[in-house]
């Protein structure tokens, strides 16, 4: 008998938190322990199967932060606490931890690029001794984009929190721009021994890491996330390859000097 | 060491084989092909010698018979979903040492890529063998010799049609059904030793050609209907396809179906970012994995150079010609 690897294991939805109008983020019942960074294919029978990191993960439970873009995820913010969804994984390497052991670590996270890193941010709230120092740097489209605002604001208690949006709305104080124009802030003195790990759209990853390696941070100390059209998540689809990369089974987190070559 | 068997003594070898096998191979229909009074040469259950049709290419390869173009994965019913039955019988499939060694392009990528084996590839392929048999001729846009892939091994039987005869060379277990004839003449396979066409694959390829306007010659051209994926006997990319049926939505199933990167589509994720939006790049694309990047990590050549995507591009893209034209672009550039 051969193991299917594209066979689903319901998991029921625990609670469903909803963190913008189109992003939700659903609580799943599963015995899944993903790494921080990996990402699982759910989907929902009849209507479709999709890639989505895991935004936290912990024993019993993962969430996954979703938003309402297409058919399958238009289906998704239909159900309810207690319905089922189907999920298969982990798939994919994560970002390589203990290469941030005891180091000033930066993450730098554009719209839903925040999702793969939350949980490595949370883990990181519990365990703060693991590096030496963290500064978050969040972008977003509009003050009205912005996820996971709770955890924010805890975050802001342990670690050095940058958060500002391209275009301000009536009410937001904070930062107006666009992620690239406060990497300076972020990075601070003493830089070329920090860690980054950047996650965002396309550009933004480009530009962003443009801008830390212009601030004299090395390129091998930088690490990005990918996103792709994974169709199946174990290498065999085809939709995610680069030259000879495969994003599922070698990213979707990647060192910055192995994602330079990566050229679509 | 071979049989030479006449074509009705074959015949008995194929009905004594059809005791264990389905004999699956390249068919002629009639009138079915795409212009009109032009024959389909596709693949197809065979019964006997007679429907083998080995004057003439297949449209298709046989990676259809292990890798069908729509697959169902899961049915699904309410909440509950079960794999397909699925026993397949054990089959015979005959075809080309070009579509032969695309098979081990296949098995590469479906049972050796990544950590997980394909259960759904495994199951018919190690359920199939494969009778090659030699081309009297090389056909039009054929360039195997110069992929190298125009001889082979590993196959569980090969066969040269000589006129009335037929030289045989089953592989150990597939000789007791020749049993009654003499296995008694000291002589080899013979495959075809030469195209019409002939390519020279250029070494040193690398992301600094993608920049090329090279290129942009196939932006122009391309329309981008993914013929020639849908024809080539290695592309392996598909699609996860979740469908309700019509006259019950609780019921449904999960498919996989081919996918072609040159076809819109390819890269889209939700929230609307993709890539290669042009054809030119979807072209490049296809190419660098074809003669460059499949090799970089599998040690061979994708491409097996039986040029079906010439036969069926409807803009009259030239593969073989690409690859030429993209020799001299890098003899000059370096």
């Amino acid at each position: 008998m051969i193991t299917n690897p594209y066979l689903p294991q319901p998991a029921e939805i625990i609670s469903i938190t909803k963190e913008t109008t189109t992003d939700y983020t659903f609580r799943l019942k599963t015995d899944i322990q993903p790494d921080f960074g990996q990402f699982v294919e759910v989907s929902i029978p009849k209507v479709g199967e999709a890639p989505i990191s895991v935004s936290n993960a912990q024993p019993g439970w993962i969430e996954l932060t979703i938003r309402r873009v297409g058919h399958l995820t238009n289906e998704l913010h239909e159900l309810k606490p207690g319905d089922l969804l189907f999920i298969r994984g982990p798939y994919g390497k994560g970002f390589p931890k203990e290469q941030y052991r005891d180091k000033s670590l930066i993450i730098a996270a554009g719209g839903t690029g925040l999702a793969p890193v939350r949980n490595l941010i949370n883990y990181y709230y519990q365990h703060p001794g693991e590096v030496r120092q963290l500064s978050l740097l969040m972008g977003f489209k509009t003050p009205e984009d912005i996820l996971f605002k709770e955890d924010i604001e805890k975050w802001r208690s342990k670690f050095q929190v940058l958060l500002t949006v391209d275009k301000e709305s009536p009410g937001w104080s904070g930062h107006v721009g666009l992620i690239t124009n406060f990497v300076k802030d972020a990075v601070g003195e003493n830089s070329s021994a920090s860690r980054v790990i950047i996650v965002g759209p396309p550009l933004m990853m480009k530009f962003t890491s443009q801008e830390f390696i212009k601030y004299n941070i090395p390129e091998e100390n930088i690490w990005l996330s990918f996103e792709r059209k994974m169709c199946c998540g174990i290498g065999k689809c085809g939709h995610c390859r680069i030259n000879d990369t495969y994003v599922c089974l070698e990213g979707p987190v990647f060192p910055y000097i192995t994602a330079k070559n990566l050229l679509d | 060491m071979a049989y030479i068997l006449t074509h009705a003594e074959f015949d008995t070898v194929l009905q004594r084989l059809k005791q264990d096998y389905i004999l699956i191979g390249p068919v002629r229909k009639k009138n079915k092909g795409k212009f009109s009074d032009a024959d389909l040469i596709t693949y197809g259950q065979i019964e006997s010698l007679s429907d083998l049709e080995t004057n003439g290419k297949s449209q298709f390869s046989a990676k259809e018979t292990i890798f069908p173009p729509s697959q169902t994965l899961f049915y699904f019913t309410e909440d509950e979903y079960r794999e397909p039955k699925f026993e397949p019988q054990k089959r015979i499939v005959f075809l080309r040492a070009c579509d032969f060694n695309a098979i081990k392009r296949l098995d590469l990528l479906f049972l050796e890529n990544g950590q997980f084996v394909d259960a759904y590839y495994k199951r018919l392929r190690e359920k199939t063998h494969f009778f090659v048999f030699g081309c009297e001729k090389s056909y039009e846009n054929c360039f195997c010799v110069s992929t190298g892939t125009n001889q082979c091994e590993g196959y569980d039987a090969f066969l040269n049609f000589k006129g009335e005869k037929i030289n045989l060379f089953p592989s150990e277990p597939f000789k007791r059904y020749f049993a009654g004839y003499e296995e008694n003449e000291d002589i080899l396979p013979q495959f075809i030793e030469r195209n019409h066409i002939q390519v020279d694959i250029p070494e040193g390829l690398s992301t600094k050609i993608y920049d090329h306007p090279y290129w942009d010659q196939y932006g122009k051209r391309c329309i981008g209907c993914g013929r020639c994926n849908f024809s080539c006997p290695t592309c392996t990319c598909f699609t996860m396809q979740d469908i309700f049926y019509r006259d019950n939505k609780n019921a449904g199933e999960r498919r996989r179906v081919w996918a072609s990167c040159q076809v819109d589509g390819f890269t889209d994720m939700a929230g609307g970012h993709s890539y290669r939006k042009q054809q030119g790049e979807r072209m490049r694309f296809k190419v660098m994995h074809k003669i460059h990047d499949f090799a970089k990590r599998f040690n061979m050549h994708m491409c097996v150079g039986c040029g079906r995507c010439d036969d069926v591009c409807p803009e009259y893209i030239s593969f073989s010609q690409c690859i030429s034209g993209l020799k001299g672009v890098v003899a000059h550039d370096n």
